[in-house]
């Protein structure tokens, strides 16, 4: 049983190591991404699997907390892509233009014709 | 009648869920705590009844249940690869990003398996969802490999979508 806990405390310990430095990598991202969009795809990623990854860490090494724990992390699952989806749609609509190297946006027809504000485009480069 | 009788299984699919997701947190089967998790959630149930439209009973079929723990690890591995996929683009110096927003037509019909398609997109390495509009998908690609609909439809939705028709098909 000793022997059990302790594993599971050193399992917990790397677990919550590996969220760490997956948020950090977030973060990092967020400073680096040149707009909104790209901001978003990085965030979303590290902090989804960053802040899963430190909440089972905490279950792990506190087992009787497991149960509320992983609701927790599926709740997260659930409510972080969506978020980010919301905001990037909000912002698109908004007119926030989205800097595009590879001359496709399918869906800038679409969010002309709901009625996006006229921006200019978005010239800065990478 | 028939749109009454629909109305009264979504409002019990909702309270037994909001029910049992309270027990799962008291952990405590004291009829008082039991009472309070009934009364709210009867309440939330009232609120939110109306967006409730994705589990119905024959999502508990084993057949399905297999495919959604083979989903589960399908979208665990995704989610791992996106972190480091993450990772290599913020590390190097040069940056490498090519983004864009592309468009593909999913073959899905219920609404709850496109929401699953859309967060799962959202979750996997370089792919961001912008908007669902009926079955078209918009996505913010961070690097695009193609801009037509059917070279993003394969790389992009291809592995999830198949799961999914499994199941709601």
């Amino acid at each position: 049983m000793e022997t059990v806990l302790l594993i599971l405390h050193y399992a917990g310990l790397f677990l919550i190591l590996l969220g760490s430095v997956f948020l950090f990598l977030g973060a990092l991202g967020i400073y680096r991404m040149p707009d909104l969009y790209n901001r978003l795809q990085a965030g979303t990623k590290a902090s989804t699997l960053g802040a899963m990854s430190t909440i089972l860490g905490v279950g792990l090494i506190q087992p009787s907390w497991f149960i509320k724990l992983f609701i927790i992390v599926i709740f997260i699952a659930l409510a972080n892509p969506l978020s980010s989806h919301a905001l990037a749609r909000a912002s698109y609509k908004a007119g926030v233009k989205p800097i595009i190297t590879s001359d496709t946006d399918e869906y800038a027809a679409v969010a002309d014709e709901a009625g996006r504000p006229k921006t200019e485009k978005n010239t800065q480069t990478l | 009648m028939k749109k009454q009788s629909i109305r009264f299984k979504n409002y019990f699919y909702t309270f037994t869920l909001l029910w049992l997701l309270w027990y799962a947190f008291t952990t405590s089967l004291q009829p008082a705590e039991l009472t309070v998790g009934a009364v709210l959630s009867l309440f939330v149930a009232w609120i939110t009844v109306k967006y409730f439209d994705c589990c119905d009973p024959i999502l508990i079929y084993p057949g399905r249940i297999v495919y959604f723990v083979g989903y589960f690890f399908v979208f665990l591995r995704a989610l791992i690869k996106a972190n480091f996929d993450v990772a290599r683009r913020v590390i190097n110096p040069k940056l490498p990003i090519n983004p864009g927003i592309v468009k593909f037509e999913s073959k899905l019909h219920n609404r709850f398996a496109k929401m699953v398609l859309a967060n799962s997109i959202t979750l996997t390495p370089g792919t961001l969802t912008v908007d669902v509009i009926g079955n078209t998908f918009y996505i913010h690609w961070i690097d695009v490999k193609g801009g037509d609909p059917e070279t993003a439809y394969k790389e992009i939705a291809e592995p999830f979508e198949r799961i999914l028709l499994k199941i709601y098909g």
